[in-house]
């Protein structure tokens, strides 16, 4: 039996492009004018709405509330005073409700004192609902829930956490800034989330070409926690949960099941120093570390952002984009979503911003499918896109789902290497979404 | 800053610099050694033939393809294909029906680039056999002058006078029909009498590395095709003297070209890589039992097509196990 210790078979190797950003240090960007915060900024039901035009706010205010357990609530991310609660531009590529708020130029921005309480002596449940409350999401792009993944089913039995700090996507390194300028966060995060959930092991997944990252992170780790940082091959998508826990502890989570079900919880480096940052601060999530990047923009960095901070005073930070700019990206160029609207905010799950230039983008010519094989030697979790490209082109969904679509995690690595520029990834989105449609509610 | 210029593309919004026709291109460069040798042993009558076979299948694409289809070179390697595997006095005319039979009944009936069954150069190849099987049959010695004009390469469409160049039979039909060996060093050369790209065994060899090195080739189609056959000869040469030995049979006939350059053609063989290399095996025994028990000398061209029409049986039997199936429950 072969060995997968530290990576996973198949994936692709696309240009990283980190150069650009991976030495700058972690700055404050200045409040914009305006933030705009949608009220959908996380997986589960939107928050509600709580201020009305005209109302003032101070740092911190909660905006709009959590609607049931699979939510989080929405907080001001600056004091100033409410414009409008309205629809606007989301970075999704949908209209969204969304407060606007004008920010108070003349405020100090401190808030007010100690809106999250000390973790020390709270229970489980109390730790759980003062994460809710902070707002605290995944910060690796999905932007999941963290209190939830923080009371897993109780029929599972959880010994390992995970911690992802792969980040395998090409151009960001805002977890990569964060290991290395933070470590100490990160492992403060961490005793936090193993005391929570009674886990007395924990696993930081690091790819190996972030030599500086897991330096830091060795160094600092506590004498008295059981933490291990595992170096991880260079290859995407290496940080793709199923691809994790696989490195990890050589174990495939099973067909359409949760990690829970090997026994882990996987959580991303930003989210732990996103919830040890809440409980040091006392302030909830309001603002994240965002990579901006990319050839089209003349000065990447890496910022800390207030939430809501529209994309167009983002990047006019960074002194704009070049003249040869094509394409706007919120995320990473394999899963990122590309957005033509600028005054689309940035919201908790953005973890990067990049521009690319034209000749970087896929724009080009499509082929007919030549059966080269690249993408089933390139699909991480051993599908055929060659062959359910070609059922979602007849619309045969029912076909597809025989050949496990539904494991597929639109990593974009079969279209990547597609010689024919097949959007094969688009085709499989398309293809869930039809089927979703089909089949209404079933579970 | 100007938003109206920026585009919306759906993610992976970055692509590796692989394109079809960037290695369809590359196929073509590294037949151009091939097609050097077989000018040198059959001179400018190989040229013609091979430029013949070439702008047919361009043309013959032009007509009947999508605009813009050419460029994708898919056209210009069935025709450098088709024009190797004839010989060298073979009448123009015929190499242009054939090459225009390959494009149109090859590729284009059953919806273009991508959509064949079979690889479209053998389906020329094996029109052209059983159309013309004496033209097809009738090798011009190699050598005799760079400018020499072998054979009757300009015979008059619908016509073909009888042969009257200097011939000699190919080392496999020698072999089979006369017991006769030849001397593997003028085979591993490719001083003998074949068609064009039959002969030059080691430049093949040489592209179809370069090849696999750029990764626009499986090397796993070519080396079990080989293996098989050299395996499976060695085995019968021991039990039976009398028939060819392993070296023999890989550097003589179709074989180094088919291996390398027909059955590695993507869109005919088998998707997944443990599909190739059971395609390979299949080619590499059929190759065997043709030459040593059937009654053809040579048998690259059907084990190839034959083992075509099986490739979508391989593929549906060879599906990668998907991540998180294992029968074993994990809980």
């Amino acid at each position: 039996m072969m060995s997968f210790a530290t990576g996973f078979r198949h994936g692709v190797h696309p240009p990283e492009e980190k150069g650009l950003t991976s030495h700058v240090p972690i700055r404050r960007m200045p409040y914009p004018d305006e933030l705009v915060l949608p009220l959908r900024q996380h997986a589960g039901k939107p928050a509600k709405v709580c201020v009305k035009a005209g109302d003032r706010v101070e740092r911190g205010d909660v905006l709009g509330e959590a609607d049931g357990f699979m939510s989080v609530p929405i907080h001001a991310s600056a004091a100033g005073t409410v414009v409008d609660v309205g629809w606007w531009p989301h970075p999704d590529g949908s209209m969204a409700e969304s407060v606007r708020i004008k920010v108070d130029r003349f405020a100090p921005q401190v808030a007010r004192p100690r809106m999250v309480p000390h973790w020390e002596g709270l229970t489980t449940q109390q730790v759980v609902k003062a994460v809710q409350d902070a707002g605290v999401v995944g910060l690796g792009g999905a932007a999941f829930p963290t209190h939830v993944k923080l009371a897993p089913p109780k029929d599972h039995h959880v010994h390992t956490l995970i911690i992802n700090g792969a980040e395998c996507e090409p151009y960001l390194t805002s977890d990569h800034r964060t290991m290395v300028e933070y470590p100490g966060r990160v492992h403060f995060g961490i005793r936090v989330m193993m005391r929570a959930m009674g886990v007395l092991k924990c696993v930081i997944g690091v790819e190996k070409n972030k030599p500086d990252a897991i330096e830091a992170l060795r160094r600092t780790v506590p004498d008295d926690l059981d933490v291990a940082i595992l170096p991880l091959t260079v290859k995407y998508p290496q940080g793709a949960e199923k691809m994790l826990i696989h490195a990890v502890t050589g174990v495939e989570v099973p067909s359409g099941k949760l990690p829970v079900t090997v026994g882990v919880v996987v959580q991303n480096v930003g989210s732990v120093s996103a919830i040890a940052e809440v409980f040091e601060t006392g302030l909830p999530l309001i603002e994240r570390i965002v990579t901006v990047s990319g050839h089209g923009l003349r000065r990447p960095a890496n910022l800390i952002v207030p939430v809501g901070t529209k994309l167009r005073d983002l990047l006019a930070y960074c002194d704009g984009v070049t003249a040869e700019a094509a394409e706007v990206i919120i995320g990473g160029p394999m899963m990122g979503q590309a957005l033509a609207n600028l005054d689309a905010p940035v919201i908790k799950g953005t973890t990067g911003v990049v521009v690319l230039e034209k000749g970087e983008t896929r724009e080009a010519a499509v082929y007919p499918c030549i059966h080269c094989g690249r993408c089933l030697d390139a699909c991480p979790v051993f599908l055929n896109p060659s062959l359910l490209g070609d059922f979602a082109r007849t619309q045969q969904y029912e076909q597809m789902v025989d050949l496990h679509l539904s494991d597929c995690m639109l990593c974009g690595s079969c279209a990547y290497v597609c010689p024919a520029n097949i959007p094969l990834s688009q085709l499989f989105q398309a293809s869930k979404l039809a089927l979703r449609r089909a089949q209404p509610a079933v579970a | 800053m100007s938003t109206e210029k920026l585009i919306v593309t759906a993610s992976p919004h970055i692509r590796s610099q692989d394109s079809v026709p960037r290695i369809m291109w590359h196929v073509v460069a590294s037949l151009v050694p091939v097609v050097l040798a077989a000018a040198w042993f059959f001179g400018v009558s190989a040229l013609l033939q091979i430029a013949t076979a070439v702008i047919a299948a361009v043309l013959t694409e032009r007509l009947t393809g999508k605009g813009g289809a050419i460029a994708d070179g898919s056209a210009t390697i069935t025709g450098l294909l088709l024009g190797l595997t004839l010989p060298a006095g073979f009448p123009l005319w015929m190499t242009a029906l054939g090459t225009a039979f390959a494009i149109i009944f090859g590729k284009q009936v059953w919806g273009g680039l991508g959509q064949n069954v079979f690889n479209p150069a053998l389906v020329g190849r094996a029109f052209l056999q059983a159309a013309f099987p004496v033209a097809i049959t009738t090798w011009p010695s190699p050598g005799g002058g760079f400018f020499a004009l072998h054979g009757d390469l300009f015979a008059i469409p619908l016509t073909h006078p009888l042969p009257n160049a200097v011939t000699s039979a190919t080392p496999l039909g020698l072999l089979k029909f006369e017991g006769k060996g030849t001397a593997i060093s003028n085979l591993v050369i490719g001083s003998t009498g074949g068609s064009l790209g039959e002969t030059a065994a080691l430049v093949i060899l040489a592209g179809g590395v370069y090849l696999a090195w750029r990764g626009y080739l499986n090397w796993r189609v070519p080396v079990s095709i080989l293996a098989t056959v050299m395996a499976l000869s060695s085995i019968i040469h021991f039990i039976d003297a009398t028939k060819p030995g392993a070296l023999f049979m890989i550097f003589s006939g179709g074989l180094m070209l088919g291996a390398v350059y027909m059955a590695t053609d993507m869109v005919t063989s088998p998707i997944t890589n443990l599909g190739k290399l059971v395609f390979g095996v299949g080619i590499g025994i059929l190759v065997v039992v043709i030459r040593v028990w059937g009654g053809l000398p040579e048998g690259v061209m059907y084990a190839i097509l034959f083992m075509n029409a099986l490739t979508p049986f391989i593929n549906r039997a060879t599906q990668p196990r998907v991540f998180g199936t294992r029968l074993v429950s994990v809980t």
